[in-house]
């Protein structure tokens, strides 16, 4: 499991935009970089985030290689209910990682 | 005559040596240009005219490490069903590949803010396109120096 650091507020007024930031461990090996041995190393990269707030997506990105290594995302969303947030990494090896955080609006 | 026989292969293998160098050289990964970014843009926008203005794209114009770069694009949108940005693109120049990231937005994102950290090959400029609901796309740019460049080369 690779670490995950995902920050937004614990509470909401119904209708605030909230800012969520995320950064997940990853080392997002381009595939243009030789190793030591002079042969690239092969691509290792997270293709894809997803944020869903009650099973409804609000948020998706498409990463390519160059983004940065522990890839680090900010966007925004309106508070509308009380309810889960779900953030889901997806990439290259199979791999997958999903976070939850509960968001109370009152 | 015989005496020099064995010394041919030798010298052929050392100009076989320097040809496989030469080969080894030339796989070092192809560099995007403003070229094929332009392609790139095109492909995602097809023949609909960039408007410029009513966006924001924030970098550091001088940047000392290329491997992260913080990127920040802002769109001026009210984000309401009717008038929302569908999508946010960016893309760079130098790179070995002209695409950066393409970040879907709708109207439950309150604001259109998206802020990212990039790698950067080089000095060059970096380009944001904005897809609009109305199906019209808005582009800015930035030039960043980068005194540093992401590792490309090992």
């Amino acid at each position: 499991m690779a670490r995950a650091l995902i920050n937004l507020p614990s509470t909401a007024r119904p209708g605030e935009v909230i800012e969520i930031k995320t950064l997940i461990q990853h080392p997002m090996e381009t595939g243009f970089r030789p190793g030591p041995n002079g042969q690239m190393l092969p691509r290792d990269i997270i293709t894809r985030f997803v944020c869903s707030y009650d099973d409804a997506e609000i948020f998706v990105a498409d990463l390519h290689p160059a983004i940065a290594a522990n890839p680090f995302l900010t966007f925004t969303t309106v508070a509308t209910a009380s309810g889960t947030l779900r953030f889901t990494w997806s990439g290259d090896n199979g791999f997958v990682q999903t976070e939850t955080r509960t968001l109370t609006v009152a | 005559m015989s005496e020099t026989m064995p010394f041919r292969p030798s010298r052929r293998e050392a100009v076989a040596l320097g040809a496989g160098a030469a080969a080894l050289l030339a796989l070092r990964p192809a560099r995007a240009t403003p070229e094929t970014m332009r392609a790139a843009i095109r492909e995602l926008v097809g023949d609909a005219p960039l408007r410029e203005g009513r966006m924001h794209l924030d970098v550091p114009p001088l940047v000392e490490n290329g491997n992260s770069v913080a990127v920040t694009v802002t769109v001026d949108s009210p984000m309401t069903p009717a008038d929302h940005v569908r999508r946010i693109v960016l893309f760079n120049e130098k790179n070995p590949l002209p695409q950066v990231a393409s970040f879907q937005l709708g109207p439950r994102a309150g604001r259109a803010v998206v802020a990212t950290r990039v790698r950067l090959a080089d000095t060059q400029r970096v380009t944001a396109i904005a897809e609009m609901s109305d199906g019209s796309f808005r582009q800015t740019g930035a030039e960043v120096i980068v005194t540093l460049a992401a590792c490309v080369e090992g």
